[in-house]
């Protein structure tokens, strides 16, 4: 709870309200790699992550 | 106050502990886990810093971790939508790892704190400072100054790859930014790439191949890849690089342009290669240059910090010094991701809590050894523990037994005092050598360091003595300042010399210390400083009294892949697994020929390549 507290305060502070639906559909689909694929490993280009 | 700077989950993760103010520990994770690059979370550099300042974990007063994950989310989330669909490969394989643990730093943090000390509330201390901050903190704050202007310079960090603004006392503001996808660093990790070697760790190889090569390709960069403008804001033409949306850093018209594949690191280094190094240097010290005289315009201050993992190219900042916009520059020793810890720590100190500051005579960084350190009881007793055969001499006689060795062109392993905390090995955790003899620089490199033949090694000098060998009359501690070996003190080419290229111009003797001259004549100084290391200082003047050379070579103590040795036992794995002929820890004499055969490691193979 406190990290959705957190997440919406960051928000708040960027004033970057548009992000919430797109946070929100990353989420789900995000939510849905992980069930499916389970594995998290992370690309060797270090530049985005 | 007492404030924990932690970096970590990305690459070279590192803990630094400041009291009152004060840096008075640290170091790299790497060093204690033997993992290069080591990016976990830094528990044992942690508990390392804690110990050195004798305190408890519940006295720390707050953590700050260098970055913002939630900014990063940002950015990943936004970069990805400017460029849908493609990216989704990248997407797939991100998501889950932020979706799993980075997203939720926070609590990752703080549930590694606790392995720590799980009876102190972790999250209310918990602090997060932006990464070009950190940065900049790390080159203001530590600093000599008491105003001055900044600049940070790296891949990137949240959103920002480059930043410049000015510090003043205990204030920070940083008034002007590039951010990504546009970044230098990301520009010259494409090139490290392309020409066969590890993006993160081979930038510094690019940089020593540079001088084998022309830049004939710097007009082709400047032409597609780079719209740089005349105060040294740029944009990368994103058409050529796939990190945005991929899994590499180029794509197929980057090779086009270049007119081929990228190099397979077991291939061959051909002309080429090193044309590439150089051209890309070349626009690398022209982008450093305008964003330095364009700074210099605003006339802001006389003085110039830098750091970010673009200040750890030593040769661009030997150009901002003779390009005098500056009257002083100095870069923090850990410029990359490592010295965000001190810088987080330090941004925490004076910005957040408003603690005054008073810029120190020299700078904060007690020459760089922040690291651990064995009293000689404890180094007879590992050293007796490994099996080791030693012989224990005084200060005196272990300083003249050392020249001696070093004269007869023995590689020394020379493990004094405080290790050293960022990339660099000072005179604490090194290999030396004379520089004197022309065989050294392939022997140190192929049977001692098993690296590549190209790369050189760097001079140690004694302070007083810098102006008299190299075309440099100011401090360079950190070995951040590349200069000329003087004109008097280099050898008149051979007829022929000239129609030489590429790696054979390397075994040609070009100064009376060629084991530490470059092929372009430059050398990567380190100026030696009675009152930061007194030890080393004192081996120099004796090796000058013997020889009448102040100067010696100074790599650090590891092998190709692995990371600086930390303590005494890693000293005596490597002095066992390499062809070091000698070994001095504390007051400890070590000869290769008196250890126990069996105790020989085969250590060419005990490291992943870097």
């Amino acid at each position: 709870m406190s990290f959705m507290r957190e997440l919406f305060a960051f928000i708040r502070a960027r004033r970057k309200f548009w992000l919430i639906p797109i946070f929100a559909v990353m989420l789900v689909l995000g939510g849905l790699l992980v069930l499916t694929k389970g594995s998290a490993l992370a690309p060797f280009v270090y530049t985005l992550f | 106050m007492r404030i924990l700077g932690i970096s970590a989950f990305y690459h070279d993760s590192a803990a630094a502990l400041l009291v009152d103010g004060k840096i008075v520990a640290a170091a790299q994770e790497e060093r204690f886990t033997r993992r290069k690059h080591d990016p976990r979370f830094p528990a044992r550099a942690s508990r390392y810093c804690l110990a050195e300042a004798k305190i408890k974990a519940s006295e720390i007063d707050y953590v700050v971790f260098y970055e913002k994950p939630f900014l990063k989310f940002e950015r990943l989330l936004e970069t990805y939508l400017a460029f849908v669909p493609r990216g989704f490969q990248s997407f797939r394989k991100a998501i889950p790892v932020w979706l799993k643990e980075k997203l939720f730093q926070k609590s990752v943090l703080r549930n590694h704190l606790r392995e720590i000390d799980s009876t102190v509330d972790w999250e209310a201390k918990l602090l997060f400072a932006d990464h070009h901050q950190s940065h900049a903190a790390s080159a203001f704050f530590a600093s000599p100054f008491s105003e001055a202007a900044i600049l940070t310079l790296d891949g990137v960090g949240e959103w920002t790859t480059t930043s410049a603004g000015y510090g003043r006392d205990n204030t920070l503001d940083l008034r002007r930014e590039i951010n990504f996808p546009h970044s230098i660093g990301l520009l010259y990790s494409a090139f490290t790439y392309y020409t066969g070697f590890k993006v993160n760790s081979g930038e510094y190889k690019v940089m020593g191949l540079a001088p084998y090569g022309q830049p004939k390709y710097a007009d082709l960069i400047l032409e597609h890849l780079v719209d740089l403008r005349d105060d040294g804001s740029f944009r990368l033409d994103l058409d050529y690089f796939d990190y945005c949306t991929g899994l590499t850093m180029i794509n197929g018209r980057f090779e086009a342009l270049f007119g081929g594949k990228p190099r397979d690191p077991s291939e061959r280094l051909e002309q080429r290669h090193m044309d590439l190094a150089a051209s890309v240097q070349q626009v690398t010290e022209e982008i450093v240059l305008r964003l330095t005289r364009s700074l210099a315009r605003e006339g802001l201050s006389q003085n110039l910090c830098l750091a970010g993992g673009v200040a750890l190219n030593c040769v661009a900042n030997g150009k901002i010094l003779r390009d005098r916009t500056f009257e002083n520059i100095w870069v923090q020793p850990a410029a990359g991701d490592a010295g965000g810890a001190v810088g987080a720590a330090l941004a925490a100190y004076h910005q957040f809590a408003g603690r005054p500051r008073t810029a120190p005579a020299r700078d904060a960084m007690a020459g760089g050894y922040l690291g651990p350190s064995f009293s000689q009881f404890e180094i007879r007793d590992r050293l007796g523990q490994a099996g080791a055969a030693f012989t224990e001499l005084d200060d005196d006689a272990i300083i003249q037994s050392t020249v001696k060795a070093l004269v007869a062109e023995k590689a020394v392993g020379w493990f004094q005092g405080r290790m050293e905390f960022g990339p660099r090995a000072l005179g604490a955790r090194s290999i030396l050598g004379d520089p004197r003899s022309p065989s050294m620089q392939s022997s140190l490199n192929l049977r001692v360091k098993f690296r590549e033949s190209f790369r050189p090694f760097a001079p140690a000098v004694l302070r007083e003595d810098v102006a008299d060998w190299f075309d440099l009359d100011g401090d360079s501690p950190y070995m951040q300042i590349v200069a000329d070996v003087v004109h008097r003190r280099r050898r008149p080419a051979n007829p022929g010399d000239h129609e030489l290229f590429g790696i054979d111009r390397l075994n040609i003797p070009r100064s009376e210390i060629p084991a530490v001259t470059h092929v372009d004549y430059s050398a990567r100084i380190q100026t030696v400083h009675a009152d930061t290391n007194k030890r080393f200082h004192d081996l120099l003047t004796a090796f000058k009294a013997e020889t009448g050379c102040p100067v010696l070579v100074n790599t650090s103590f590891n092998v190709r892949g692995e990371p600086i040795v930390c303590t005494p036992e890693d000293a005596f794995r490597c002095f066992m697994g390499t062809d070091i002929e000698v070994l001095v820890v504390g007051n400890c004499f070590l000869n290769k020929e008196d250890q126990p055969p069996s105790l020989k490691l085969d250590y060419k193979n005990a490291f992943e390549l870097d």
